[in-house]
């Protein structure tokens, strides 16, 4: 499912088309008991978030002795819990709040969502505009990348940002020192994207009217320029759901964080600071609720803000394996 | 007390200044090379004019899959023959540890049980609700609420379900939700859900269930939408209605949408690391594949160990993701 397919099902006469089916389909599913499934399940796939978010927001002795669910006859909220995880926690070994992990966060995600979008987005124009002996088997074969778990690369990477050598070859200087700023976290997220990230562009990018590129060609225009002028503005709903995808990836992410940031508040995201305090305090529920609920808000925002492109992204198979 | 919150928010403001600093830095460096090489790369002309570009633009592309997966990847292959330091060559070892430690047999039977349980239900969920939700009033709120745990990472999720799954003694009052409705439900002791095994490993599970049954709806939808016409015409002229509907035409004509999704999850559920991390870290014989690699990597700092769990890993993953390339290619090729 190409994300031009997905625009294809989407225009107004297929739909058409399609209706009377879908009609009877539906009918042939749809009873009150089934409505009533329907609701049944999207009010239980909601109450655990909705939990954690009452939580997070009821004084710290209430958390601990009684169930979220009395607040309904006995309300009590207090936004204390964020203040104390925010700015002041002295918990869990650290000596700060959340805030630094935050910035964090931030401070790896732009880059790791922009770093592989800009670089993909060239590579798949290249290899399906810029026509070159053995570019349909280079494509294959980046595409075939995927199969690799991430997991296959993490020991010789830490390996490299240590000591800048891999297998024997030194690649920088050990001087660099990468380890311990956000590089070897951005490097990794864009190395990781790589295949996915030229697939799915490479898709969009291939569709783009061949009239349009020659007129610029035969203009005069080389290729760097048909690229910025023409192939950058016109791939930009390709590139928007990418970029929502990778975002929430990079955002969501522990594995490389984890591995490549370690747990020190000068380069960790969220995400690891989370898993850490997950386990030095699991009792003390009011911290860990508003903690978890500041690491999901943004996700949160973007996926009600941008669901359009997101479900267009992930029809078009941005899914990573 | 509030001169302390003050000089808090100070430090944080400084350390938000600096690496907002350093990021404008990365990314000024990044764009600026970018466009030097774009402006010096378009004044070539003649014959080096056309390598050039090529160079230029797939270039960096290359290079990063070279340096972050082809070399590792190799590397990993060689280091898993090589004992805890890489000093020393031990053969296949690590292999045989890997299959006969009965500490990694558990680990391999729960990825087993998570890479088939899992992934079914959460199809079949999927395609549950993406069948009964389209003629309901408001469905869009519906399909939303069932999405949203999607968008939230898997150390999010495993809390939001930590908290569901704590439990008090059962003389207390509860916090925790699945105690509490075991008690109403007339269960007067139930478990510390975590610690009963193997009960936790499928509690585990729930989480990853409940994080992609959204995504299978969604996805299971569109292809239930592309169904031709005339071909569901054809089944109800003949007199197809209901159970017989789903089975003979809507399930066989997204057949491919259907493994698609499946193996899809089974991929993600193979390399899943995140929910077992957070929850349980292996402990109470949860342990998984994807977390024992880590744990072995860089919690026992055993590189030959570590290496032959992430080769085993990519050894289960192949054969998934070939098919699932296959059946992506056909239904793109049926569209």
């Amino acid at each position: 499912m190409s994300v031009g397919a997905v625009e294809a099902t989407k225009a107004q006469p297929v739909k058409k088309r399609h209706e009377p089916a879908v009609k009877a389909i539906r009918r042939s599913f749809s009873s009150p008991i089934a409505s009533f499934l329907v609701i049944l399940l999207s009010v239980v796939w909601t109450i655990p978030t909705f939990g954690l978010l009452v939580t997070s927001f009821r004084p710290e002795g209430d958390v601990a002795s009684t169930g979220w669910w009395t607040v309904f006859t006995d309300p009590d909220l207090t936004l204390s819990n964020y203040q104390t995880v925010l700015f002041e926690a002295t918990f869990g070994g650290g000596t700060t709040g959340l805030m630094p992990y935050v910035i964090n966060s931030l401070a790896i995600t732009i880059p790791g969502t922009i770093f592989p979008l800009v670089v993909a987005s060239m590579a798949a124009y290249a290899l399906a505009w810029v026509r070159f002996k053995g570019s349909d088997v280079l494509f294959f074969l980046i595409f075939a990348l995927q199969v690799v778990p991430l997991q296959l690369a993490l020991i010789p990477l830490l390996q490299l940002y240590s000591s800048g050598k891999i297998g024997g070859v030194q690649l920088f200087p050990e001087s660099l020192q990468l380890t311990g700023s956000y590089w070897p976290v951005w490097l990794s997220h864009t190395m990781f994207a790589m295949p996915l990230a030229i697939f799915l562009l490479h898709n969009f990018i291939s569709q783009l009217p061949r009239e349009v590129m020659e007129a610029a060609t035969v203009d005069g225009a080389d290729h760097f320029r048909v690229f910025r002028t023409i192939v950058l503005p016109l791939a930009a709903p390709a590139l928007a759901s990418f970029a929502i995808f990778q975002f929430l990836w990079v955002w969501n992410d522990l594995l490389v964080g984890l591995t490549f940031a370690g747990g020190s508040q000068d380069v960790a995201p969220l995400t690891a600071r989370l898993l850490q305090l997950s386990g030095s305090f699991g009792s003390r529920w009011h911290l860990l609720t508003a903690g978890a609920f500041v690491s999901i808000v943004v996700p949160l925002i973007v996926f009600f803000s941008l669901q359009r492109y997101f479900v267009r992204g992930l029809l078009a198979g941005s899914v990573k394996g | 007390m509030s001169g302390s919150t003050v000089l808090l928010a100070d430090g944080t403001l400084s350390d938000f200044g600096t690496k907002f600093w350093e990021v404008l830095q990365a990314l000024a460096i990044f764009l600026g090379v970018l466009a030097l090489i774009f402006f010096a790369a378009g004044r070539a002309v003649g014959r080096i004019s056309r390598p050039l570009t090529i160079t230029v633009f797939l270039g960096p592309a290359i290079l990063l899959i070279m340096i972050g997966l082809i070399v590792p990847a190799i590397r990993t292959i060689y280091l898993s023959t090589k004992n805890s330091d890489s000093t020393k060559g031990v053969g296949f070892d690590n292999y045989t540890w890997a299959f006969t430690n009965g500490d990694i047999q558990r680990v391999l039977i729960n990825t087993l049980l998570w890479i088939v349980i899992a992934p079914v239900v959460t199809t079949v969920l999927g395609l549950a609700v993406a069948l009964m939700v389209d003629r309901l009033k408001g469905q869009a709120i519906y399909k939303s609420l069932i999405f949203m745990p999607m968008a939230i990472s898997f150390v999010g999720a495993s809390i939001i379900w930590k908290f569901v799954y704590e439990a008090r003694d059962p003389s207390q009052p509860q916090i925790g939700l699945l105690s509490q409705v075991a008690i109403a439900l007339g269960w007067s002791h139930p478990p510390n859900w975590l610690l009963s095994i193997p009960l936790n490993t499928f509690l585990l599970m729930v989480i990853m269930v409940w994080t992609q049954t959204g995504f299978a709806m969604v996805v299971l939808a569109a292809a239930i939408r592309g169904i031709p016409a005339d071909i569901v015409e054809a089944a109800r002229v003949d007199g197809a209605r209901g159970r017989k509907l789903l089975f003979k035409v809507t399930i066989p004509m997204i057949r491919s949408t259907l493994v698609v999704v499946l193996t899809t999850i089974m991929i993600m559920t193979l390399k899943i690391f995140d929910i077992v991390r957070t929850m349980t870290n292996g402990n109470f014989k949860t342990d998984v594949l994807a977390n024992k690699m880590y744990s072995q990597s860089f919690v026992e700092f055993n590189n030959g160990r570590g290496s032959a769990l992430a080769v085993i890993l990519f050894l289960a993953v192949l054969p998934l993701v070939g098919y699932n390339i296959v059946q992506l290619r056909r239904e793109r090729a049926i569209r």
